[in-house]
């Protein structure tokens, strides 16, 4: 039994500090030293840590040994594409022509940086089927909201003022109705039916001309094509609303459908899952967005335009769209994000694209067809790139729940899927594997599934103690949500 | 076009794996998978080049990056919201290791203790820096963070007007349009002027003495202002607190170690960009916006919080908390639509500001201070240059932290050319704004040498002359 704090590695920075260490150095003034404002301006003192380079070094390596990386083993975190980040994409964000260059530097300064971004929506805006793309998002969920107001804003320059619903599935991240609301939109929630599709009867019910329009996750949160999609589309588009589509779950379709081809009005993709920008323990991302026609013009600002001139020499620029939104951010989008993505889309190029898909497709139904008779399958149905089961058989029969398989996954090394998520799903668990990994990651992970409903049967007892040598165990959330002790003080 | 015969190096899977796979599956092919796409819509022709190799990319991409003229080979003297700072290699260093970089948002909190102490750390740090009593885990930059704490301000007031103060960054102010005006809130400017019952801060004239409406939800400040001037926060603090406002401050984090925090006057919500402590410009992005406040509105804050809390066994460790606040459990009633937010870059800003401590942090804005100040003793000596004595009526005088507008004799925009020629990046044209006709908004950080502030100088000059009368 260790006593709170007891273990080293958990000191934090205040407590490591001594006065007079310093963690790097800086040159002295080299200008004359110019009079300082009135002494009432000026700050007193400022407690900050005093630590050695080699001491943060040691500590935060130490600490880092505490997570769970894609570099370091599986992590089939559903609806989240853990998929490999390729080493290249970093180092050419890393480039200083890349990495030093400054956000208000005139256009003719910086023709690479607005090339790599124009080209990048193009590749963006030829894989999705639309005309025009945004790189302007910083992460998926903001990506939403710019689609939701371009949508609002649309129907708003046609006069169209009585559309103050969005229509939502159950089955959708939370993000979409967050991001519905913060556009101003009432939530309206769409069933899903027995199939795991839209229920087209409550949908039928549902539109009308107060939609402005409809989010839809394709594939859904279920893994799930949704086969009502051409169906879909009529109908909302018949009363006048338009789709929305969240490309959370993008890597399932790369080069089989365009989103833009079912009739999608606007879909954004999470670089940071689809297009390998390392998810950096909860961002950065960036959530471009891509656009049919009747919303070019609503676009965010900026976008990246190219001119060619009388001699035919070509130049590229930042543009504002006609009716544009406006800015989502005070510059232009997280570009070291989109560095990353263009040199994936070119690594890969269209055969590769299409490998993407396929392997991750084919990888989720290995997984789906090797564990569906140990754990319960809600949608029995061919799944795109993940796959949900339910442990409500395991919790029925053995008192072990989603949560306790999840744990259990820690001590076999494997990080745990996705649970409780989508909310329709009692006791989920959701599996994406996506395309990087091999067969036998796949048997290992399948043999570690079967083994813990083995456990299940067995020694319940042992999934509900996991895991059992991570540096915590199960930490008590209720607790923390109710002290919250947020930031160090001195002791 | 088919993949067959194409090996990509991400995709492990040969066509032997495939064919089991399959097999196992009890599908004949993989197209057997795609079922479910309409027919019609199934696999259209998809016009992306060709696959690249790694040194085929390198040197394309590489390519791109030499046409960027890049800082540190020119002189540069931008700033106004991303700064250039040396970064110690530690930075980089410690936020390139893959358990930091290549982890998801710590929901399974026993394997993503390292994020989450980093986490807390941050948040700390934060706290300690603005002076506030609780922060976040980061927001995706400082523009969304001043947004959103706008949004924020709104709830808590349960009222629907912002009034941004004049001086607050056209940048900002955009992004706070973006983010209110679909949600109902109606965004003011305001200014400060002397009426009729003495200084007033107000959205209607300056001269009515009436204070700010009395349905205004917040008071948003920017400190030091965009032009770099430090405003006179006493006054707008309680012109905030007479209306019955918040007051919110998008405060410049580095300018914190030398001078007095928001904290002192009151302030609601501080937030900030956090870049200038050791990301890089990056074009614009990915930065970290801070985000602070009083603990009294922690229920109605933003993003991830991180709270530390104990195992099953007694030992202390941290976790993701307050996530009622939050979409994935409030959904529409959520405080925020945020998820994936910026953890990296927040490591990264933990990291640079242990790494300077507190000795260096102060330093390195003295630093900035005596090089600013030194360029802008030097650029007013020139015949047809001015400095800026302060932009609003409410600013110090004289008084600017790393920035400054100078009044340039000819069109920003020519001048800047013009210096490209001396290898050097000019500073932002903010001609026709509220700080002066030809303004240009000059930036020195340490990284700026004596060299490169004398050079800007005597170009400045030479430049001059051909707009300057004898």
């Amino acid at each position: 039994m260790f006593s709170p704090d007891s273990d080293g590695r958990r000191k934090l920075l205040m407590d490591r500090s001594a006065p007079g260490r310093v963690g790097t150095t800086m040159p002295p003034l080299d200008v004359p030293e110019q009079a300082l404002p009135p002494a009432d301006m000026l700050r007193a003192d400022l407690d900050m840590p005093e630590v050695s380079e080699a001491e943060l070094v040691r500590y935060f390596s130490q600490i880092s040994q505490f997570n769970f990386s894609i570099d370091h083993n599986f992590y089939p975190l559903g609806s989240c594409t853990m998929k490999y980040n390729p080493k290249l994409n970093d180092e050419m964000a890393g480039l200083p022509g890349m990495a030093e260059i400054h956000p208000r530097q005139p256009a003719p300064t910086v023709q690479g940086a607005l090339k790599l971004m124009h080209e990048l929506q193009g590749l963006l805006a030829e894989i999705t089927g639309m005309a025009g793309a945004s790189l302007a998002p910083m992460a998926g969920a903001e990506g939403e909201l710019t689609g939701m107001l371009m949508i609002r804003a649309y129907h708003l320059a046609r006069g169209d003022t009585k559309r103050t619903a969005a229509l939502i599935p159950d089955s959708a991240h939370g993000t979409n109705p967050a991001s519905a609301a913060m556009a101003g939109y009432d939530v309206v929630t769409l069933p899903t039916d027995a199939n795991g599709n839209t229920d087209l009867d409550a949908l039928r019910a549902a539109v009308g001309d107060d939609i402005a329009g409809f989010m839809l996750t394709q594939p859904s949160t279920l893994g799930l094509f949704d086969t009502n999609i051409t169906e879909v589309i009529r109908i909302v588009h018949d009363a006048g609303g338009l789709l929305y589509g969240d490309g959370a779950n993008l890597n399932a379709l790369l080069g089989r459908v365009k989103p833009g081809d079912l009739g999608f009005d606007v879909v954004h993709s999470n670089l940071h899952k689809t297009f390998t920008q390392p998810h950096g323990g909860g961002g950065p991302g960036a959530g471009a967005v891509m656009v049919n026609d009747r919303l070019l013009p609503f676009l965010p600002s900026p976008v990246v335009e190219r001119r060619t001139d009388a001699d035919g020499n070509e130049s590229y620029d930042l543009a504002s769209p006609p009716q544009t939104i406006g800015k989502m951010g005070a510059f232009h989008g997280n570009f070291g994000a989109l560095v990353r993505a263009y040199s994936y889309i070119r690594t890969l190029g269209d055969s590769g694209v299409n490998a993407v898909s396929e392997d991750a497709v084919v990888n989720a139904n290995y997984v789906l067809s090797q564990l569906k008779d140990l754990y319960d399958l809600p949608y029995d149905r061919t799944c795109m790139h993940e796959v949900v089961f339910s442990a409500r058989n395991l919790k029925r029969d053995y008192g072990v729940s989603a949560l306790d398989v999840a744990k259990r996954l820690i001590d076999y090394g494997v990080h745990p899927p996705t649970m409780y998520f989508p909310l329709i799903v009692e006791e989920a668990l959701m599996i994406e594997p996506t395309e990087t990994e091999s067969r036998e990651t796949l048997d290992q992970f399948i043999g570690v599934m079967r083994r813990i409903a083995q456990e299940a049967r067995d020694n319940p007892a042992l999934l509900r103690d996991a895991p059992h040598d991570t540096p915590n165990t199960r930490l008590d959330e209720a607790a923390a949500a109710r002290r919250p002790n947020l930031r160090w003080r001195p002791q | 076009m088919d993949s067959a015969g194409f090996t990509s190096p991400y995709t492990p899977n040969t066509d032997d794996d495939r064919r089991k796979m399959l097999d196992a599956i009890g599908v004949d092919s993989i197209d057997d998978l795609f079922l479910d796409i309409p027919a019609e819509r199934r696999n259209p022709a998809l016009d992306l080049p060709p696959p690249a190799s790694e040194l085929e990319l390198r040197r394309e991409i590489e390519a791109m990056a030499n046409r960027n003229l890049t800082p540190g080979e020119y002189a540069c003297f931008l700033g106004a919201g991303s700064y250039r700072h040396f970064v110690p290699a530690v930075v980089r260093q410690i936020a390139s290791r893959s358990e930091f970089m290549t982890s998801y948002t710590p929901y399974q909190p026993e394997v993503a203790q390292g994020t989450l102490q980093a986490h807390y750390e941050f948040q700390s740090l934060v706290c300690q820096l603005t002076g506030m009593e609780v922060a976040n885990a980061g927001m995706y930059d400082g523009s969304t963070a001043l947004a959103e704490a706008a949004l924020m301000a709104a709830r808590v007031t349960r009222r629907n007007r912002i009034a941004v103060f004049e001086t607050v960054s056209p940048y900002l102010r955009d992004v706070i349009e973006t983010y209110t005006e679909a949600p109902g809130l109606e965004t003011n400017p305001a200014r400060a002027g002397v009426g009729e019952h003495g200084p007033a801060v107000t959205t209607s004239s300056p001269e009515d003495g009436t204070g700010l409406p009395p349905d205004t939800a917040c008071l948003v400040v920017q400190q030091p202002n965009f032009y770099g001037y430090f405003e006179d926060m006493a006054p707008l603090s309680k012109a905030a607190r007479d209306a019955g406002a918040l007051l919110v401050v998008s405060v410049d984090p580095l300018s914190l170690a030398m001078f007095r925090p928001p904290a002192d006057f009151d302030a609601d919500i501080v937030v900030a960009e956090g870049q200038a402590l050791g990301v890089a410009p990056t074009f614009g992005g990915p930065y970290v916006g801070f985000f602070a406040c009083k603990q009294k509105y922690l229920r109605q804050m933003p993003g991830r919080i991180v709270g530390k809390t104990q195992d099953t066994r007694g030992r202390a460790g941290y976790v993701l908390t307050m996530q009622t606040r939050e979409q994935h459990i409030r959904r529409e009633k959520a405080t925020s639509n945020i998820c994936t937010s910026v953890g990296l870059i927040a490591l990264m800003s933990t990291v640079y500001m242990a790494s300077q401590g507190k000795r260096g942090l102060r330093h390195v804005a003295e630093l900035c201070y005596h090089k600013a100040h030194y360029a802008a003793s030097l650029i007013e000596r020139i015949p047809g240059y001015s400095i800026a004595d302060r932009v609003a009526p409410s600013s110090r005088e004289q008084i600017f932290f790393r920035e400054f507008v100078v009044e340039c004799p000819g069109p920003p925009s020519e001048i800047n050319e013009r210096l490209l020629e001396y290898g050097i990046i000019g500073g932002l044209d903010v001609s026709g704004g509220y700080a002066a006709q030809n303004g240009m908004l000059v930036c020195c950080t340490e990284v700026n040498s004596r060299e490169e502030i004398e050079a800007l100088a005597s170009a400045l000059a030479e430049i001059g002359r051909d707009y300057v009368q004898p």
